[in-house]
């Protein structure tokens, strides 16, 4: 992923992890993954990214969604969270979190949880705090493990403003296709 | 001796969590205690330790749905680790169907869930007074009553039922349906709604020892010996696994092999009567229409990169069965599907969907409603009988007759109740003279979807799998299909001998570890298999130690067998190959030739390094694998009620 297409615009930046329902398999990779490189172990409980599988044929997975004004930061009575406005990411001073966990009471997504052992509130941050060693020796960057590993290529970073034109054009392509279709080489 | 004296021995393994459970059903007494590190490298896993354990612990010529027969789960050192399908688990027991080493093995998030709270191996003895569930809650282990909860149940509310129990819904269940708990012989154990431990009955032993569910759930995380290259070779196992060689699992799914088979006269049809069918060559009933029409979904176990549980729905203007699900592969379309005679979409979702549910093996059962069908074309059974009409390539009546089957009812479920050796016994004793000569059966276990006429090496392969008929005990059909060996004749008999003995001893590590058959060809040799061992456990191992365990283990199975009785002659595919050829297709006029048939299974006894000509293992072989302990015990106890017969 080149840094042109997560480039900061308008001085704000809101990219987060999405996940394709039409790929996902609901097979967990990205959950013990994700602990395994924050923590050193595998152990899926303390992941920043949530698989939801809803019987019998739905899957997806689910992490923070950066909100501009995100509830979590706003509800923590010791404002332990706070957002990077390098970033857009929501960062845990974990000196200052107790663990009341009110932050993922006031999350719209469910995408918060504390971690097992520590009991500090886990929030994807695009592995900015993964540990060195399990940084990719091709890319040499921090970045998503998830999507490295993810087998069916169904997560991806994306800012919202991509979002929407790739919905669009998805939309376009449906209600103009006969006429794009004269235009195929 | 073994390859591995004289390795060095690591204090500190990883990846196992060595903990092993001894449940006394009867007493409601637990115990604990550590799977010594010597153990875990000698046995594996899964496969390994549910054969050291039966050998070990169970008397021989126990009745397998008696309070004595021991059930044994195990798993290996991968679950919860991102090591492409770690996440399976296995059940181990004298089959209710063989009256041998019974083992079936399944995915889903059992396995991942059970190490997560600590656990390596369960072994339930005895039986509890009262239908229970039980439940492993990290480090808390506990039986709960649960007649009036869960009684009569399908496998698919039981799951949810316990779900919302524990309010969680990532709690693994392992359960069985009504079938298990009336102990029909091929009760299965479903979990995670579309994976089953189905083969072989341990259903039926759960049943037997009114065990209904067994539930995990864990907050343990794992820590691997070499986490940094373990991480580097997770990550390129991972993407090879969603190359090309796993395509044909993950596109079309097992399904595929419909069209390759029937091409070769391979995909049993009518029975086994023939190898090909005009409704596979027409494209009505093939993987490419399975997908385009009718798959709506692909899911994968956890940790699985492939995917290939192919989900089929009946459209939602179904008459009988709207919206229905089926988790679908090549065995249960060849069951209810080619094997019945029955190209109807619908009718195969929902007997698929009706075993799963109520808690049978589909392919025992697919096999078995094929010898029905068989048996009532031929006028062995009438409409009188089963009240109504049963001929092949019958729909909504296969559904009918399925769901009575299961569930013990009417004259399906009085005779075809426990699969097709007990049928054919049932109807011989009614005086229908030739009736077990319908039934498919390798030791009392249905045949997979091979059909064995043109087919002389898997002949082999399939009859002398431990479990029974079976197909993933060492792959063998390969050799036919690929044209390793000339399928139609029987020469070279010990090298092909030496090629089933070099495949079941790798399928033994891959069921031990265990991991899933579909990702054998992701690793560049067996070479990088043994060094994912070492990079996750610590314990040092290489190719050629890796391939003795597998040896040993298989060698293992086969003396709980031989304890139990087995000899030369159980060994042998049904009658119907030697006897009654295809009428069409690239195999007509082919049948088994008996002599060539012996000659290869000498060759393959050979190979073993067991004797050539009753197939029990030397004691020169035994010391050879480290299997001193066995030297004196192959004396088979005297045959009681309900054991082989």
């Amino acid at each position: 992923m080149s840094k042109a297409a997560t480039k900061k615009r308008g001085g704000k930046m809101h990219q987060f992890i999405i996940v394709d329902p039409n790929l996902c398999t609901g097979c967990e990779t990205c959950e013990s993954v994700c602990s395994f490189v924050h923590d050193g172990e595998f152990n899926p409980i303390n992941t920043r990214i949530h698989r939801v599988r809803i019987e019998p044929v739905f899957n997806i997975a689910l992490a923070c969604q950066k909100c501009e004004d995100a509830p979590c930061v706003r509800s923590c009575p010791e404002k332990a969270l706070e957002k990077d406005e390098e970033t857009g990411s929501i960062i845990v001073d974990n000196d200052k979190c107790n663990g009341c966990a009110f932050c993922i009471r006031a999350c719209d997504f469910g995408v918060l949880s504390l971690h097992i052992e520590s009991q500090k509130a886990l929030i994807c941050d695009l592995c900015e705090n993964m540990k060195e060693e399990y940084i990719d020796e091709e890319s040499g960057i921090k970045e998503p493990q998830c999507i490295l590993v993810c087998p069916k290529e169904a997560i991806s970073l994306k800012n919202v403003e991509q979002i929407g034109e790739e919905t669009r054009i998805e939309a376009v392509k449906r209600l103009f296709g006969d006429i794009l279709q004269e235009y195929e080489s | 001796m073994s390859k591995a004296k004289g390795k060095p021995l690591p204090d500190d393994v990883k990846g196992y969590s060595q903990v092993r459970l001894d449940v006394d059903l009867t007493t409601g007494k637990i115990e604990k205690s550590t799977l010594s590190n010597e153990f875990c490298r000698d046995w594996i896993g899964g496969y390994g330790f549910g054969a050291k354990i039966l050998f070990d612990e169970l008397k021989s010529g126990v009745d397998p749905l008696s309070p004595d027969n021991i059930l044994v789960y195990a798993q290996g050192p991968f679950p919860t680790t991102i090591l492409p399908t770690s996440s399976k688990y296995g059940l181990f027991a004298k089959s209710p169907l063989t009256g041998m080493f019974g083992m079936s093995i399944s995915s889903g998030s059992v396995g991942a869930q059970a190490r997560r709270a600590g656990i390596n191996a369960i072994v339930f003895k005895g039986k509890v007074p009262e239908l229970s569930y039980f439940v492993v809650d990290d480090d808390d282990y506990y039986l709960v009553p649960c007649e009036k909860m869960l009684k009569g149940k399908g496998t698919f509310e039981t799951e949810d039922l316990l779900r919302e129990e524990f309010q969680d819904q990532r709690l693994a269940v392992m359960s069985i349906g009504p079938a298990g708990e009336r102990m029909s012989r091929m009760g299965c154990i479903t979990n995670d709604r579309n994976r089953q431990a189905g083969r072989t009955g341990m259903g039926a032993v759960m049943g037997s020892k009114n065990l209904k569910a067994v539930c995990f759930r864990g907050t343990k995380g794992i820590k691997v010996a070499h986490p940094v290259e373990f991480y580097k070779i997770a990550k390129k196992l991972i993407k090879v696994a969603n190359g090309p060689a796993t395509a044909k699992y993950r596109d079309q799914g097992t399904p595929a092999g419909l069209t390759s088979y029937n091409k070769l006269g391979m995909m049993p049809t009518f029975n086994h009567r023939e190898g090909t069918w005009d409704k596979i060559t027409n494209g009505a009933f093939t993987g490419d229409t399975l997908n385009e029409d009718w798959v709506v979904k692909k899911v994968a176990c956890s940790q699985c990169s492939i995917a290939c549980d192919h989900l089929a729905r009946v459209p939602k203007n179904h008459p009988d069965w709207p919206n229905l699900i089926a988790s679908v592969d090549i065995e249960l379309l060849y069951g209810f599907g080619t094997a019945c005679g029955n190209a109807d979409w619908p009718t195969v979702f929902k007997c698929i969907n009706l075993c799963d549910n109520l808690g049978i093996d589909a392919i025992s059962g697919g096999v078995t409603a094929a010898m029905a069908c068989d048996l009532y074309t031929d006028g062995l059974i009438t409409k009188e009988d089963l009240g109504f009409e049963l001929p092949f390539g019958s729909t909504t009546n296969l559904v009918r007759f399925t769901e009575e089957m299961i569930l013990g009812k009417g004259f399906a479920g009085e005779i075809f109740g426990h699969g097709t050796r007990v049928a054919g016994e049932k109807l011989e004793e009614m005086g229908k003279k030739g009736a077990s000569s319908y039934a498919m059966h390798i030791k009392g276990l249905e045949m997979p979807a091979f059909d064995l006429h043109g087919m002389s090496s898997f002949a082999v392969g399939e009859s002398v799998s431990i479990r029974g008929a079976c197909h993933l005990r060492n792959g063998a059909y390969g050799l036919d299909a690929k044209g390793t060996f000339d399928r139609f004749g029987y020469d070279k008999p010990l090298e092909r001998g030496k090629a089933i003995k070099k495949l079941e001893d790798v399928y033994g590590i891959i069921d031990s570890f265990i991991i899933c058959k579909f990702t054998r060809g992701i690793y560049e040799n067996d070479a990088e298999i043994a060094k994912v061992y070492e990079l996750v456990t610590g314990l040092p191992m290489d190719e050629a130690l890796l391939l003795e365990r597998g040896d040993a283990i298989v060698t293992l199975s086969k003396c709980f067998n031989i304890r139990e009785g087995w000899t030369r002659a159980d060994d042998h595919p049904p009658e119907r190959f030697f006897k009654m050829a295809h009428t069409k297709g690239p195999a007509k006029g082919v049948t088994l030739k008996e002599d060539g048939y012996q000659q290869l299974l000498s060759g393959y006894y050979e190979a073993r390094g067991w004797y050539k000509e009753t197939g029990i293992p030397t004691d020169e072989t035994l010391k050879k694998l480290g299997m001193d302990f066995v030297i004196g015990k192959l004396k088979p106890a005297p045959a009681k009620k309900g054991g082989k017969k």
